[in-house]
């Protein structure tokens, strides 16, 4: 599959990454030589053939419903950028 | 002291009086300090922690409680969550990032009374075959400064290699600990996958990762595996009943003869005969030791690296989404708005190797193509992981090599293609979930090679016990770079 | 013109458990901001999710109670797209192989008609924090207590015919995950959200129009009105020769109408896909046997048995049962006096206007409603009932 400049830009709001115009044109030249790389799986035949979630094909373990965490709020917010009140900051969100 | 003895050496040196684990420490951190600007292979140095464990573990010493590990220092590789110490990742994403917990396997080996010298440099978030993508600078090889160490735990392996530490973490998802063992003539496994917790293990590719042991000999290994391995009710992953905590008692006894295969799609790719050559003479040394070796055939093997690239990118690319500048971690200068915030915190945050996966990962994930790539990818990877287990039902374990060359110059390999073909025999296991082990085998043009010892799913007792058989026939591993004092 | 409109209901259910459905933190509302919001919660680098048995079983237990199928190996998936009050960048959600499958639903509508309203499928899921936006000059405040929270989404086909009937439909969900003591039902408090899609068509046609999709409806009047409001906003729309875009909508209460949510204009694709931290979840018939064996007397049952075995009229029936607490508070009224008619008319009467008065809702203690009565009324039962205390049906945990 080929992809264009413009592919690149949609990956780029999906992922949230700004590229300038010489990252932008080596993030093209590079994923086409990766892509290119992956679409030799479309030759491996794999009809019937279920997708593997777990290689030792284990299943979910559950917990009981306690409480066990207790929550040394400071100690996380000292590592924030931006905290006031309890609350972490972010610029302005409008609905 | 010798720099370069292993972990049950310094142990016994403890507990026989020749040194305190203190003088021991002091040691090493004498030694970084002198000999690490050649190497870089630390991030983070924590003198004044390893001392308090040091002081401790001698403590344990005297009162009888001491284990086979305390008072011998470790590096971690700093992908490891370190209760607060700076977790980088080798990224200035997490460059002002204070861990506030630990890392299950971090705690577990504290337990047992190791004493840490620091965190190790790696590849940015454990993306890279050669320790050349971290926001720290890349790691030398100490067998020769002008090559890379291998990665992505290349600081571990370089740190090993030149006598800083004898004991090191590292953590394999295509291949980041066994190719960077091979390269800088150590040894190191990555255990089946699910054996080593992953909890507080900054996640790359959630379905590959996993911790293990990198030290300087196959019995060391079986002794950080013991302690470092076990269920862990906080990670759905980690395997109930999993590594049985006996590799240590497997190592010193020998193991019965075993039936070794060797894979026929892997022999094809070693195109050098000189680089042969050196796999040929462990194959030698294993008869010699009364194994058997005979070929089998990994039939998918072709479509490892591709199967491989596509989950690897695909999981990474939303591990890696939590980074954005809001409750730790890089932030932009006075971000404009919210996309303004995310866009440069993650853009300045992130290196190029890290975007180009997480680019191919949403490309990989993206309305349109999740069938063709995603769903696929793990389609194949049954029949990879079918396919060893069909080979163990003939033999038991594989040799292979580890890495398709010698350790290269650093900045020769820029294709991010070109280099993703370094993993090519590393990355087959990975996906299989099972146990492989790299080792030192021999030299090639001066510079170490190391061969790989694969077996089925939670064998590791086993597969070491065959490794340290192999270690007792020979001293490859013995061997220490020129030029390191 | 005659038109039609056509809805279906999207309910998010807060699950009643003591922790959060992937983390240990405590779910306990109102706490101080991010104090409820563990490493897991907060998605520090390096931690992992471990599901919580609760949630799995109160899931399983909507899904018996209205005959839905229950699925026996069911997958979370990540559902991809950046807002702050989403940490981790993903929610962990189900999208193709949800644990509950179709179920049905019958809609008793205040005519005593009944519509089947039939159920797609509810899956499990995590909750969101919540922004603040008001207080910090230019920016926002991210509360995360809530993230992790445990969701049940109820997914309903587009069988609802009007914004009445949705409102009951919403009600008599609210009834029965309270009676299931899935949830307690505080909508106050956010336990229950509701989403509304709608669409209208000429009358007597069968291809769907194109739908709109309301958000954060917490409030039975407002999921009536803002259907109401939208359904002729959009009939205005077409007739005046416009078409109806596929949008995402907020219900403003004050103004009383509809508008786009603008974080919504940028459609994101979710890029679904199994998550690979959890491992799939397999529910087996043992556990759905004891999950079909502890499951309460259901509203509709309980409300049959009233009009059917203690001869209450229709009315009388469906008052008492409509919330759970009043039930099990009539029946204990009921144990004590032992005459069903007296019984009725004394909880529906004074005891109601008792508690209309000191604005108490029905699970705070009922000896306090109780005792005031005692002496007062001449009426038999409470003068019975009044002197002994009644044990109060309190929360539903």
């Amino acid at each position: 599959m080929t992809i264009h400049e413009r592919d690149i830009d949609k990956l780029c709001v999906l992922a949230r990454l700004a590229l300038d115009e010489g990252e932008r044109k080596h993030a093209h030249d590079d994923l086409t030589r990766i892509i290119h790389m992956i679409d030799s799986l479309a030759s491996v035949a794999t009809e019937s053939v279920e997708p593997l979630a777990h290689p030792l094909d284990a299943t979910q373990r559950m917990r009981a419903d306690e409480v066990t965490e207790r929550v040394e709020r400071d100690a996380f917010q000292r590592i924030a950028p931006s905290v006031r009140d309890g609350l972490y900051l972010v610029p302005r969100v409008v609905e | 002291m010798n720099p370069f003895a292993t972990v049950t050496e310094l142990a016994d040196g403890i507990r026989a009086g020749q040194f305190s684990s203190v003088e021991l420490t002091r040691y090493y951190l004498e030694r970084i300090e002198r000999l690490d600007a050649r190497f870089n292979s630390f991030i983070t140095v924590t003198a004044e922690r390893a001392l308090a464990q040091a002081a401790a573990a001698d403590a344990r010493y005297r009162a009888g409680t001491s284990t086979p590990l305390t008072g011998v220092p470790i590096a971690h590789k700093d992908i490891f969550c370190t209760n607060g110490v700076r977790t980088s990742c080798g990224s200035k994403m997490l460059d002002n990032f204070i861990a506030p917990y630990d890392a299950t396997a971090v705690a577990r080996l504290d337990a047992a009374g190791i004493v840490t010298l620091g965190k190790t440099n790696m590849d940015e978030f454990a993306m890279g075959s050669s320790c050349e993508t971290s926001f720290y600078g890349p790691v030398r090889n100490p067998w020769d400064p002008a090559r890379v160490p291998g990665g992505s735990s290349g600081g571990s392996a370089a740190a090993l290699a030149a006598g800083l530490t004898p004991a090191a973490t590292g953590t394999d998802t295509g291949g980041s600990i066994r190719q960077p063992a091979a390269f800088s003539g150590i040894c190191g496994l990555k255990p089946t996958y699910g054996s080593v917790s992953r909890y507080g293990m900054v996640a790359f590719a959630s379905s590959l990762d996993q911790g293990g042991p990198m030290a300087r000999s196959v019995a060391d290994i079986a002794l950080l595996l013991d302690a470092m391995a076990g269920f862990d009710a906080k990670d759905s992953t980690s395997a109930i009943n999993g590594h049985d905590g006996k590799a240590a008692a497997a190592t010193a006894a020998r193991p019965k003869p075993m039936k070794i295969g060797l894979p026929t799609e892997y022999l094809a790719m070693l195109t050098d005969p000189a680089f042969a050559r050196v796999f040929d003479e462990a194959r030698r040394v294993l008869e010699s030791l009364g194994h058997t070796l005979v070929e089998v055939s990994l039939p998918h093997t072709a479509a490892a690296v591709p199967t491989y690239y596509v989950i690897a990118s695909a999981e990474a690319s939303t591990n890696l989404s939590r980074y954005d500048g809001v409750r730790y971690g890089h932030r932009c200068e006075a971000p404009v708005d919210l996309t303004d915030l995310y866009e440069r915190s993650r853009s300045e945050g992130f290196g190029r190797e890290v975007k180009r996966r997480i680019l191919t990962g949403t490309y990989a994930l993206s309305v349109g193509y999740f069938d063709a790539y995603y769903l696929k990818a793990q389609r194949v990877r049954r029949l990879i992981r079918d396919d060893f287990v069909a080979a163990f039902g003939s033999v038991d374990a594989l040799l292979a090599p580890t890495a398709p060359g010698v350790a290269f110059p650093i900045g020769q390999i820029s294709d991010p293609v070109e280099m993703y073909q370094q993993d090519v025999f590393t990355v087959p296991a990975s996906l299989a979930g099972v146990p492989a082990l790299a080792l030192p085998c021999g030299f090639h043009e001066g510079l170490p090679v190391g061969t790989q010892l694969i077996g089925p799913h939670l064998s590791e007792s086993q597969l070491l016990a065959l490794g340290a058989d192999y270690q007792r026939a020979t001293d490859w591993h013995r061997r220490t770079p020129p030029r390191v004092e | 013109m005659k038109w039609e409109s056509v809805i279906g209901l999207e309910i998010h259910v807060q699950l009643a458990t003591r922790s959060k459905i992937f983390s240990g933190a405590s779910t306990v509302f109102g706490a101080p901001p991010n104090t409820q919001a563990c490493g897991i919660d907060i998605a520090l680098p390096g931690t992992l999710p471990v599901l919580n048995e609760a949630a799995v079983r109160m899931a399983v237990t909507f899904g018996v109670a209205i005959g839905a199928s229950i699925s026996p190996r069911c997958v979370f998936d990540r559902k991809n797209y950046f807002y702050p009050d989403l940490p981790k960048g993903y929610q962990i959600s189900q999208f193709d192989r949800p644990i509950v499958g179709a179920g049905r639903v019958e809609l008793r509508l205040d005519d005593g008609s009944i519509r089947t309203i039939r159920i797609t499928r509810a899956h499990l899921e995590e909750d969101a924090g919540k922004s603040l936006h008001e207080d910090f000059a230019g920016m926002t405040g991210i509360d995360l207590n809530r993230a992790g929270m445990p969701l049940l989404e109820i997914v309903s086909e587009p069988d609802l015919r009007n914004a009445k009937d949705a409102a009951a439909y919403f009600r008599q969900m609210h009834t029965l995950v309270r009676y299931l003591r899935i949830c307690d039902g505080n909508l106050n408090e956010g336990s229950m959200r509701c989403d509304a899609n709608v669409s209208v068509r000429p009358a007597g046609t069968t291809d769907l129009g194109e739908r709109t999709e309301i958000k954060n409806l917490n409030s039975f009047r407002f999921l009536e009105r803002a259907i109401d409001h939208e359904i002729a906003r959009q009939i205005d729309v077409i007739e005046s020769g416009g078409r109806v875009h596929r949008e995402t909508r907020l219900y403003d209460p004050d103004r009383d109408e509809t508008r786009i949510m603008r974080s919504k204009e940028l459609s994101d694709d979710y890029r679904y896909f199994p998550e690979p931290d959890l491992l799939p979840v397999v529910v087996d018939e043992a556990f759905i046997a004891k999950v079909r064996g502890s499951l309460p007397e259901l509203p509709q049952q309980k409300r049959s048995r009233y009009v059917s075995e203690l001869g209450l009229s229709d009315y009388d029936a469906s008052w008492l049962t409509d919330d759970p607490t009043v039930a099990r508070f009539f029946e204990a009224v009921l144990a004590e006096c032992g005459e069903a008619k007296l019984a009725a008319n004394w909880v529906m009467g004074d005891w109601s206007a008792a508690l209309n008065r000191r604005e108490l809702p029905p699970d705070a203690s009922a000896v306090t409603a109780a005792q005031p009565l005692r002496g007062r009324s001449p009426n038999r039962c409470s003068n019975r009932c009044g002197t002994r205390p009644i044990r109060s049906a309190t929360s539903t945990r």
